[in-house]
């Protein structure tokens, strides 16, 4: 229950720094130079897996899957045939010395549209995060909706 | 050449001055790496050592670095990746980008290592790496972007501790080329690698991307990692022990 409590009620505070880095022949050209501290409490969207709004929603627990560092469980929200939610509630993060091997899982595909936000997503890797594709990259929505 | 750099914190310095004193020390690893390493500057170490002007001996010791990683990835990739690719007028052009980048950000990190009791996820360019130390804290969830459409995500890859980088197609200017052949691998669209350091995943993406219809295979048989190639015609490939996909929807 206590994990559970964390992923949705996480009061962590994130601190998302955004600034444009590029060579000294093109100038310093900051994208952007704000920092801000975001306390964030019960997530916004209301796709998640502990309660839905939509009637139709439901969750779907995928098996526990063994793998070399632990068991892995991944629970899907669907609303209608659309994925709307991917939690991972069973994560191999058992005891100290574990965490220090848990280093990092299996990608899980999303079949349909799943917005990042509503995903809760911290960080986004792909081959248009650069300057020129940055503004319209996913990983630009997010900082900016951090800040 | 610009790449933006994403950090988010959590934990006992995510707010306070040493986090902000992190931060800057990563901005000013990253600014001396390109100073060294940008192929976008005429008077990099790199671009100078390419033109021959330069011996290796001149250059400093993290270039000799760099290109060792990078004949270690030619030689692991079969020749698919080379720091060394030729221009479309015939010359050789020394390009290390698809070591750096990873290579860089891994170093760059060693500011936030040294912040106790903090989390972190620092992102340079879509390549990432992350530390997890809160016990039963939850992983940081990487997005994979689409990389036919990049306001859509394909994958999600929640990782406590550990790295994540990503080479393909979408990256307008990149000279992503299999070296064998001087060409651009047909049949992949983008390959994610999950790593222990930033450092390998970035070299194994590349590679992987380099390889072109054999990049499953080929990342299969790499230790340690995970990830997942998504093809030209848009269906995708996990890799890694244990791997489970979502079937697709008829």
């Amino acid at each position: 229950m206590r994990r559970i409590v964390l992923w949705f009620m996480t009061t962590v505070t994130i601190v998302v720094l955004l600034f444009g880095y590029s060579t000294s022949t093109s100038g310093p050209s900051a994208v952007g130079g704000r920092t801000s501290a975001v306390s964030a409490g019960v997530p916004v969207s209301g796709g998640t897996s502990s309660s839905t709004s939509s009637a139709s929603a439901r969750t779907v627990s995928g098996p526990t899957v063994p793998t070399q560092w632990g068991d892995v469980q991944v629970v899907l929200t669907v609303d209608g045939s659309r994925i709307t939610d991917v939690s991972v509630p069973v994560y191999p993060n058992g005891n100290g010395t574990d965490a220090q091997i848990n280093a990092y899982a299996l990608p899980i595909l999303i079949q349909d549209t799943l917005n990042a936000q509503s995903a809760h997503i911290d960080m986004i890797t792909g081959a248009t995060v650069t300057s020129t594709g940055y503004l319209q990259s996913l990983q630009g929505a997010l900082d900016k909706a951090g800040l | 050449m610009g790449m933006p750099i994403s950090l988010a914190l959590r934990g006992r310095h995510a707010a306070d001055d040493r986090g902000r004193a992190a931060w800057a020390e990563v901005m000013a690893a990253l600014r001396a790496v390109d100073r060294t390493f940008s192929t976008y500057r005429d008077d990099s170490y790199v671009s100078r050592l390419g033109r021959g002007e330069l011996e290796l001996a001149d250059c400093p010791p993290e270039v000799a670095e760099v290109l060792a990683l990078g004949a270690e990835a030619e030689r692991d990739s079969g020749g698919a990746f080379s720091v060394w690719r030729t221009g479309p007028d015939g010359t050789t052009v020394l390009d290390p980008n698809g070591v750096v980048k990873g290579w860089a950000a891994d170093r760059a990190a060693a500011a936030l290592r040294c912040l106790d009791a903090t989390d972190f996820c620092l992102s340079a360019g879509g390549d990432l790496v992350c530390r997890t130390l809160e016990p039963g804290a939850p992983p940081w969830r990487i997005g994979v972007e689409h990389p036919d459409d990049p306001g859509r995500l394909i994958a999600v890859v929640p990782v406590a501790t550990g790295a994540v980088a990503t080479s393909g197609t979408a990256h307008r200017g990149q000279h992503l080329v299999d070296a064998r052949t001087g060409r651009p691998p047909s049949g992949v669209a983008s390959v994610t690698v999950v790593a222990a350091s930033l450092t390998m995943a970035d070299i194994d993406a590349t590679a992987a991307y380099a390889r072109g219809e054999d990049a499953a295979r080929w990342l299969g048989a790499r230790p340690g990692r995970t990830g997942l190639v998504v093809w030209a015609d848009g269906s995708a490939t996990p890799v890694g022990s244990g791997t489970t996909a979502v079937p697709a929807e008829a």
